[in-house]
């Protein structure tokens, strides 16, 4: 019996596609998330909206508040680690976290450094802005691929750049011969092998999610369009103004996302939506994307 | 070989790896989310994915009831892992969840553990002269079965792979491993008839 191994790992985001996984702060929001058909929810301790306001530095959740989450739910339950801390992973291992997210969204343990996941017996998911990074994520051991699309802004741009990114990283693979793949080795810096398999494949070799700035059930709808296995919703549901409501309407978008009469059945009546924030006008250093490599 | 339509549940779960593995065997696949979607086909698949999920879209969108009556009118069926959940009478665990009650069992969902106790593993089947390559994934057993359910497989002495008529269900995810000998069975049933 062998466990902890790669297809464990990617398998678990197998079962995740076309669903939703939503960010909770306590057990009572994951269980509003879990009736409205999250298929996981992500344990942290402020959504990114409130990081982005309150600011100072931002970390794994308290142990006790994740282990409410995961005695409150049936559902898998992820939490966030910041970049490079695999002290903050290893005590999200040893509470029964379903899956870690080395998290941009966290402020940074290491500038040089992400974890090596490959020591972990639990499954990682990181974020990434195109093929490069996402290849290097995956060699560090990462077993599920999310973009980092820009947190806490409702503005779905960044996720729709990181994700057209991504596919036109791919597309370009495909039409290379192996002597140009050593050269777009060296220029993704991302390992050979890995580049191979994508050429060949035309696809990552593990499941990739929108991540960052989904704030509606069309937000959602769009990403699956853009070939997105599944979506996160962060501060897009619990900074809304009915948040069972638009969790629910944002998963049954993403099951129907090629339903345009379906969309616009479940957008109707669904309140407020996050207030969002124009990506220009965040300085550079609030910029949560370009945090890790 | 005629030609055989296999519908797969794509509410949510791993629909494409199971509609890719019934391609690969020769079959036709619908992807099914609609009531309509469920009438012209002679095989379903309910994929691995989360339970609740895909219950309580099924019940949402209608989709309960045109399950149980196709599936009890022996509509030939497979279920894996969140399938087979959603396939049986009850979980030992909780009673709210959506479930169509066409599988005579009961299941414990994550009964083998989390994530970080999910396994690979080699498992006899009866009826197969090989093992089977188990990827189970915060993985189900079966913790009751009722009369007329055939015990096919079992892991430490829990039901993983059963059978009722028409309906296969396991624990486990076949369409991970590139075996096609269930996909293959449940071929078999539509063509035998």
């Amino acid at each position: 019996m062998d466990q902890g191994t790669v297809r464990v790992k990617r398998g678990l985001a197998e079962m995740l596609k076309g669903g939703v996984i939503m960010d909770v702060t306590n057990a009572e929001q994951a269980r509003i998330a879990e009736e409205a058909g999250a298929v996981s929810v992500m344990a942290l301790e402020r959504v990114p909206a409130d990081i982005r306001r309150d600011g100072g530095v931002a970390r794994m959740a308290d142990p006790t508040r994740v282990e409410e989450i995961v005695a409150a739910v049936s559902i898998p339950v992820m939490a966030k680690a910041r970049i490079g801390h695999f002290v903050e992973a290893q005590v999200l291992e040893t509470l029964g976290v379903d899956y870690i997210d080395e998290s941009e969204v966290l402020t940074p343990a290491d500038e040089a450094y992400h974890i090596d996941k490959w020591q972990f017996t639990v499954p990682f998911v990181c974020g990434a802005r195109n093929l490069g990074e996402a290849l290097r994520r995956i060699g560090e051991g990462a077993a599920m691929i999310r973009t980092k699309g820009e947190p806490g802004t409702g503005n779905v741009v960044e996720a729709v750049r990181h994700m057209r990114t991504m596919n036109d990283g791919i597309r370009r693979l495909q039409n290379l011969d192996e002597a140009q793949l050593m050269s777009e080795t060296r220029d993704l810096g991302a390992p050979h092998a890995l580049i191979r398999e994508v050429a060949e494949t035309g696809a990552l070799p593990v499941v990739n999610f929108a991540a960052g700035g989904i704030a509606t059930p069309s937000d959602a709808a769009l990403m699956m369009q853009l070939g997105c296995d599944g979506v996160f919703v962060g501060s897009g549901v619990f900074k809304s103004g009915d948040p069972a409501q638009r969790a629910r309407a944002i998963v049954e978008a993403v099951t129907y996302f090629e339903d345009p009469q379906i969309v616009a059945k479940v957008s109707r009546g669904l309140g407020e939506a996050m207030v969002g924030i124009e990506i220009d006008k965040l300085p550079d250093e609030e910029r949560m994307q370009e945090r890790g490599w | 070989m005629t030609f055989v339509s296999v519908g797969v549940l794509a509410l949510q779960g791993d629909f494409r790896e199971h509609a890719a593995a019934l391609e690969r065997l020769g079959a036709e696949t619908t992807l099914v989310r609609t009531v309509a979607d469920l009438m012209s086909i002679d095989a379903l698949v309910i994929p691995g994915g989360e339970s609740t999920t895909i219950g309580k879209l099924a019940d949402w969108n209608g989709l309960v009831g045109p399950l149980r009556q196709r599936i009890g009118e022996g509509l030939p069926t497979m279920g894996t892992c969140a399938g087979m959940i959603f396939l049986a009478g009850a979980t030992a665990e909780r009673s709210d969840q959506v479930q169509l009650g066409v599988l005579d069992v009961v299941v414990r969902r994550n009964a083998f553990g989390r994530q970080v106790d999910s396994f690979e593993a080699e498992i006899s089947v009866d009826g197969l002269s090989d093992p089977v390559h188990g990827v189970f994934i915060r993985a189900p057993w079966i913790e009751k079965i009722g009369d007329g359910v055939d015990v096919l497989a079992e892991v430490e002495g829990h039901p993983v792979l059963v059978r009722q008529g028409s309906i296969i269900a396991t624990s486990f995810h076949p369409e991970l491993t590139g075996d096609a000998r269930l996909h293959t069975l449940l071929l078999d049933m539509v063509r035998e008839g």
